[in-house]
């Protein structure tokens, strides 16, 4: 068996985010990290692996140079055998030509399983998998809190309002994590010195045979949203009661 | 001149408010474009959500009836819902970004051509779709480039709709999943039961984090029952097993908006503020003051929970009698 998982970038949720001159996307001088949904998929895709002899897992990252280190460090570190860095300036890309990318790769190799995150932490749009399995005619399997991989199939169950849905889907498909998947294992120093020497191609997205590589969505403009500000201190219960009935008349 | 398909969303054969909430972005959307919209009404019997849609201003209310799409399976939405898009030449087609529509509308996107813009919380003046980005701490400003667009609407951010009178007409539309369900076969559902308002329907919303433990139900139940709330909760207080993953509120969970919520032993990180900044009312009680919740809260309490919220519900009934 094969499974691709992803790899993105994304700035720390903790970082002071500045919006770029352009206005179009934030300053670049912030900390990033691995998408916190993408270990989730790493993790997903090493333990069906130790599950499952002889399966072959490749992560990929599609960005700049700098992504690279994420791939390197956050997947082939913690196990996952090879690496693709598609390079693109992910600023001027949207969820559908990242899609399309996948796609790509995923023709050149043949994956019976694509693990991505339910959502990047910056962009936050939640579409690439769906996109993706839509552009493939596969099923798809998003949100997931638990997969389970046997006999070509999956059983996946997934977070979603009013509860937990499991559904079967015949692989190949595409399976989105969510947070309580797993718990992401940390990277060994065995596996960050092996991490080095594990193969890692680097593709232009021309390599891909893409019909075109336009976008259809364009952020125009960024801007920050009006704060809130800090009420008051109440000193009891009493007086938030109070508060609540003549003040605020919400109760 | 636009035409808007608007996926309704329903629960067990009763209409859902969410679908209330898009069907205010996609009025919004037609007064500035221009145009018209009409419903798509997906599942298995669920005429009488089609039914209770006649009375909102749609050109026409679509049903289509099929044991096929009797779950929300979104390779098989997806279909017949582009299906059905093209039939009668809507451009865009929009949901609302509950779990549903985050699965579904990306598929249609795909098989419409269109771009697809997540969580939608206004127009701008530009004619731009406005939406959180980074978990709301800014937000994008997206432009659709491509003729055919598809939308997911936050609730939380659009009032519900008025009803309009009048009787738009139901057809009929034939399903053809097909080969789209062919690879997905449903299992099961496992429901968290509530006799209280949903989250993104209620009111007040009563939220607890992981402060609270394993009397996460003990302190909010009684103080939901007096108020009539919804119950929530932080990531922190699902992942630890005292609260079903439905109650998750924040970047990766609900967001909601009501008009008091009480966030009781939640630290405030900011995933979680991005689920309920937009309260009208926030009340935080925490027994730690230095706390970011403090910061968005128009009420603070600082206090043990464990003390102040039986304490609060017990004012708050003596009150109401
Ligand atoms: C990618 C990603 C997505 C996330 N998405 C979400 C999301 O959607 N929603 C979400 O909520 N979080 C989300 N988180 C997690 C978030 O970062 C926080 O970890 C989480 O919100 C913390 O929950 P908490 O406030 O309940 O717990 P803690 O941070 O542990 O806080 C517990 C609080 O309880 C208080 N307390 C303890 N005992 C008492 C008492 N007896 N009385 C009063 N107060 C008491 C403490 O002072 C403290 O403030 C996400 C994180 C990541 C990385
Ligand atoms: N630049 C990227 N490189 C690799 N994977 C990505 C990239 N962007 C998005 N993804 C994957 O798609 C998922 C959903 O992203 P999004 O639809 O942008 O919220 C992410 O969790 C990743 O798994």
């Amino acid at each position: 068996m094969k499974i691709l998982v992803s790899a993105k970038r994304v700035s720390d949720p903790n970082a002071k985010l500045a919006i770029a001159k352009d206005g179009k996307w934030i300053e670049g001088d912030v900390e990033y990290i691995l998408n916190p949904f993408c270990e989730n998929a790493i993790e997903c895709a090493l333990q069906i692996a130790e599950a499952n002899d002889g399966t072959e897992t490749v992560a990929i990252g599609i960005g700049d140079d700098e992504t690279a280190r994420f791939i390197r460090q956050g997947a082939l570190a913690r196990g996952i055998d090879r690496g693709i860095l598609v390079s693109a300036d992910e600023e001027a890309i949207d969820s559908d030509l990242i899609a399309r990318i996948y796609m790509g790769v995923v023709h050149r190799e043949n994956p019976d399983i694509v693990l991505l995150g339910k959502q990047a932490i910056d962009g936050d749009s939640n579409q690439v998998g769906q996109l993706l399995a839509e552009y493939l005619g596969w099923p798809q399997a998003t949100f997931a809190s638990k997969v389970e991989v046997s006999g070509g199939k999956a059983i996946v169950t997934r977070e979603v309002d009013g509860g937990l849905e499991t559904l079967e889907v015949t692989l190949p498909a595409v399976i989105t994590a969510d947070l309580r998947l797993n718990e992401p294992r940390f990277a060994s120093l065995a596996g960050i010195m092996k991490a080095k020497k594990k193969p890692f191609d680097e593709l232009e997205i021309d390599d891909l045979d893409l019909e075109d590589t336009d976008t259809k969505v364009q952020v125009v403009g960024l801007s920050t949203p009006s704060g809130r500000k800090a009420g008051v201190i109440v000193k009891d219960v009493e007086e938030l009661v109070q508060k609540l009935r003549s003040e605020a008349r919400a109760i | 001149m636009s035409k808007v398909l608007i996926l309704a969303e329903h629960d067990k054969g009763a209409l859902k408010k969410v679908t209330l909430n898009t069907l205010a972005f996609a009025r919004q959307y037609v007064a500035k474009f221009g145009g018209s919209y009409d419903f798509a009404v997906l599942g298995h019997n669920v005429a009488g959500v089609a039914e209770a849609l006649r009375s909102y201003g749609a050109g026409v209310v679509h049903l289509v009836d099929h044991a096929d799409l009797a779950h929300p399976i979104a390779s098989a939405w997806a279909k017949v819902l582009a299906d059905l898009a093209k039939s009668i030449g809507a451009d865009i087609v929009v949901g609302p970004a509950s779990t549903t529509g985050k699965d579904v509308l990306p598929r249609v996107a795909v098989r419409l051509g269109a771009g697809m813009a997540s969580e939608i919380v206004s127009l701008t003046d530009g004619g731009a779709f406005r939406r959180p980005m980074w978990a709301g701490n800014l937000m994008g400003d997206v432009k659709i480039t491509t003729a055919n667009k598809v939308i997911s609407v936050r609730a939380s951010a659009f009032d519900a709709a008025e009803a309009t009178g009048g009787q738009s007409p139901v057809t009929a539309f034939a399903s053809d999943a097909g080969l789209a369900t062919a690879r997905v076969k449903f299992v099961s559902f496992d429901g968290v039961q509530s006799t209280r308002p949903d989250l993104t329907e209620a009111a007040v919303v009563v939220a607890g984090g992981r402060g609270l433990k394993d009397k996460f139900g003990a302190v909010t139940e009684p103080l939901a029952d007096v108020l009539g709330a919804a119950i929530g909760a932080s990531r922190a207080a699902v992942d630890d097993g005292f609260a079903p993953n439905d109650y998750q509120i924040g970047q990766t969970g609900k967001v909601v908006a009501p008009q008091l919520y009480f966030a009781i032993a939640i630290s405030g990180a900011v995933q979680h503020l991005a689920g309920m900044k937009n309260s009208k009312v926030i009340v935080a009680i925490n027994k730690n003051p230095d706390e970011p919740i403090f910061k968005v809260a128009d009420y603070g309490l600082v206090a043990d929970a464990f003390v102040a919220v039986p304490e609060l519900t017990a004012q708050i009934k003596t009150l109401r009698g």
